[in-house]
């Protein structure tokens, strides 16, 4: 098993027309991923190396019978999108598009919440889903990743790599690995994602990697330490990230004594979650853990 | 983006939240001009992104034109807790009888706007909220509805506000809560909101942070930019489009991705290193853009050795490879770099720097290794030149881990 994606996901693409649209759909589809079409709006009727592309969500899902949604368009269009998607019965949305404002985010969170809250939205600024071997659903570079036991979780994109690569060094493959974005409202949570772990028969550890800013690290530990049987090592970067500065990610920003990592790291740890200090001591922890 | 205080004061007025009369100057004719048309006594306050004006000497009451130019002087140029005032607001005096605090805080954990009042005002909040946490009323707001005319009763009784001003106070934070709304802030406080001799009430201070994500429908908002208090290096990064943030240390960090920057300033840390900045420089980097980045990161003259930590996604390693090449072909750098490639095209990138052979290059295969070669060479930079200096031969024979730091 894995989790949000597999061989049954349908995949379809907002923003397939676009030059980073195309080439992220067609390297998700040489991965395996079932990718059935794609959403442009007054461009229905074409098709991008072969994937139709429709003018709108709902066609998408009565012509093509797609299941999950990949938004690729640009942030003035992105909220848009992902409620189209939503609107039409999409259950998994996967928003890569970075830079979308945070009322935006709030009210398609808000929106979701109270109205569609079997759809589940992950990102927005992330790098996607990957289940190694069945399908990719994103950026991440499928390559450096296998088959395995163990599933990610993260914040940020290229940390997640970093870490995925430490873990691979050590043998080990990966469950499904799931980037929630490092926006101020990511659709879904740490807890959200952990929850998914939890249940899933593959996944013996649970890799969780955080970052500075918000509180989602502090909520994450007390749900861990109340409903998460399996063995999860965390990770926190922005030790060293002085406050009051934006560090890259919209939502990584420590508001006076808000949202420092050495509050996170502690929170985990009061949970009995082992945190590395650096991604190598992560994947000596799991070597720990699982054994190598 | 944090607005000045007069910046926020104008948006504010934009959506009837009420302000005293004011005018922002630059120059001491200017202010005098604008005192002369407000009218004393008025207030000359200098506009800086930090607390603390009064006891600086930040914020005179002038009570003539004498007066005025006296203060306008001292305070234009004034240095505040390390920033210099490059602006001030001239603004008309106002009779306080009460000093309230009113906020909206985008709250992330809620996923909601979180609303705030308390009829202690004109002190730091966060003590307020230590020593008396009941004295602050709060209530989060549903966005799909909007604020309500209760939630301004509830926040009003529940603070204990006088009760002839309930209403003027739930009104006043009915039109807070449209600018929170329409110019898509994240933070909006007014400290203090008072009520003045004649029982009205006014925002005599307001601290404003927008969404910069928002700005593309935002232009006037966009516009709003405080150059003069920003750092020079940031700016030039502004400029270039580059996500770049200043630090004390003398290591020049550029990596991709904000979370792996991020890690690289702790491992650089943890080696006992001390970053310079953090220089993110996103996803798909082109060679042009990492040759601006090391043009900024050089910029600072504190920096004594560059690290690039590269995993790349969508970023191509031999896109780099070409953009440091073609940034040692144009800036000549006299410092030393280390470089980690890894992720999509890492072989021909390194084949590329290996070909290249810059000078005072050094690769390193982990981030780890990086991270501590990096220390190495900011350290042996930092005590050439002194009697006792040890030979550059002697420190980089890879001593793993650094421990003879401090």
């Amino acid at each position: 098993m894995s989790v949000l994606i597999d061989k049954d996901t349908r995949l379809c693409v907002s923003g397939i027309t676009g030059r980073e649209g195309t080439f992220h759909a067609m390297n998700n589809k040489r991965y395996g991923t079932n990718v059935v079409s794609g959403v442009t709006p007054g461009k229905g009727g074409q098709d991008v190396e072969g994937v139709p592309v429709l003018n709108t969500f709902h066609a998408a899902v009565s012509e093509t019978g797609a299941n999950t949604a990949m938004i690729f368009v640009p942030p003035p269009f992105a909220a848009d999108s992902i409620l189209e998607a939503a609107d039409a019965g999409i259950e998994t949305v996967i928003c890569i598009t970075e830079g979308i404002p945070a009322h935006d985010e709030l009210r398609v969170y808000n929106f979701l919440r109270a109205h569609r809250p079997t759809v589940r939205l992950i990102g927005p600024n992330c790098p996607g889903v990957l289940s190694p071997g069945k399908a990719n659903v994103g950026i991440i570079p499928a390559a450096f990743f296998k088959e395995g036991n163990v599933g990610v979780v993260s914040r940020s994109g290229t940390l997640t790599y970093q870490i995925g690569n430490e873990l691979a060094q050590r043998g080990f493959g990966n469950s499904s690995i799931v980037g929630i974005g490092g926006d101020p409202v990511p659709g879904s949570s740490f807890i959200d994602v952990i929850e998914l772990f939890q249940a899933d028969d593959e996944t013996e550890l649970i890799v969780m990697s955080g970052e500075i800013g918000g509180s989602a690290e502090e909520e994450a530990a007390e749900y861990i330490g109340e409903h998460v049987t399996k063995p999860v090592v965390g990770y926190i970067a922005g030790f060293t990230a002085p406050p009051g500065k934006t560090m890259g990610h919209a939502g990584a920003i420590v508001s006076g004594s808000q949202g420092t990592a050495a509050a996170k790291a502690e929170a985990l740890e009061g949970r009995g979650v082992r945190v590395g200090r650096t991604p190598t001591e992560v994947a000596d922890i799991a070597v720990e853990i699982l054994g190598g | 983006m944090d607005l000045l205080e007069y910046q926020g004061k104008q948006l504010f007025a934009r959506h009837g939240v009420p302000v005293p009369d004011g005018k922002p100057a630059t120059s001491v004719d200017d202010a005098l001009a604008a005192a002369d048309v407000i009218g004393y006594p008025c207030v000359v306050k200098a506009q800086v992104l930090i607390g603390g004006r009064g006891k600086a000497g930040g914020i005179k009451v002038v009570k003539d034109r004498d007066e005025a130019r006296d203060a306008a002087e001292a305070i234009l140029g004034m240095d505040i807790r390390g920033h210099t005032v490059h602006e001030i607001w001239v603004e008309a005096a106002s009779d306080i009888a009460e000093e309230y605090y009113a906020s909206i805080v985008f709250d992330r954990s809620a996923k909601a706007p979180l609303m705030l009042l308390s009829t202690q005002g004109g002190m730091d909040i966060e003590e307020v909220a230590e020593r008396d946490p009941d004295a602050i009323a709060r209530l989060h707001v549903d966005p799909l509805i909007g604020f309500q005319g209760f939630h301004g009763r509830r926040l009003a009784f529940e603070a204990g506000v006088a009760e002839d001003v309930v209403r003027p106070v739930g009104a006043l934070l009915a039109k807070l809560y449209d600018a929170f709304v329409a110019e898509e802030a994240m933070l909006v406080e007014v400290n203090p909101l008072t009520v003045l001799t004649d029982r009205s009430v006014k925002a005599l201070d307001a601290k404003v942070t927008l969404d910069d994500n928002s700005f593309y429908r935002h232009p006037d908002n966009a516009a709003l930019r405080n150059v003069g208090a920003e750092d020079p290096q940031e700016q030039m990064a502004k400029e270039r489009g580059l996500t770049y943030v200043k630090l004390d240390g003398d290591i020049g960090i550029l990596g991709n991705g904000a979370g792996l920057v991020m890690s690289t300033l702790d491992v650089v840390s943890q080696a006992g290193g001390a970053p310079a900045n953090f220089l993110d420089a996103g996803g798909g980097s082109k060679a042009e853009a990492i040759t601006q980045a090391v043009e900024v990161i050089l910029s600072d003259p504190k920096v004594k050795a560059v690290l690039f930590n590269i995993f790349g996604g969508i970023t191509r390693c031999d896109e780099i490879a070409r953009g440091l090449i073609e940034a040692f072909d144009q800036i000549k750098p006299t410092v030393p770099f280390v470089v980690r490639l890894d992720g999509t095209n890492d072989k021909e990138g390194r084949a590329l720097l290996a070909e290249a052979n810059l000078p005072n290059v050094h690769m390193a295969t982990t981030m780890l290794e990086a991270a501590e070669k990096v220390v190495e060479l900011a350290r042996s930079a930092n005590v050439e030149g002194r009697p006792d200096a040890a030979l550059p031969g002697q420190t980089t024979g890879g001593t793993p881990g650094g421990g003879d730091s401090s």
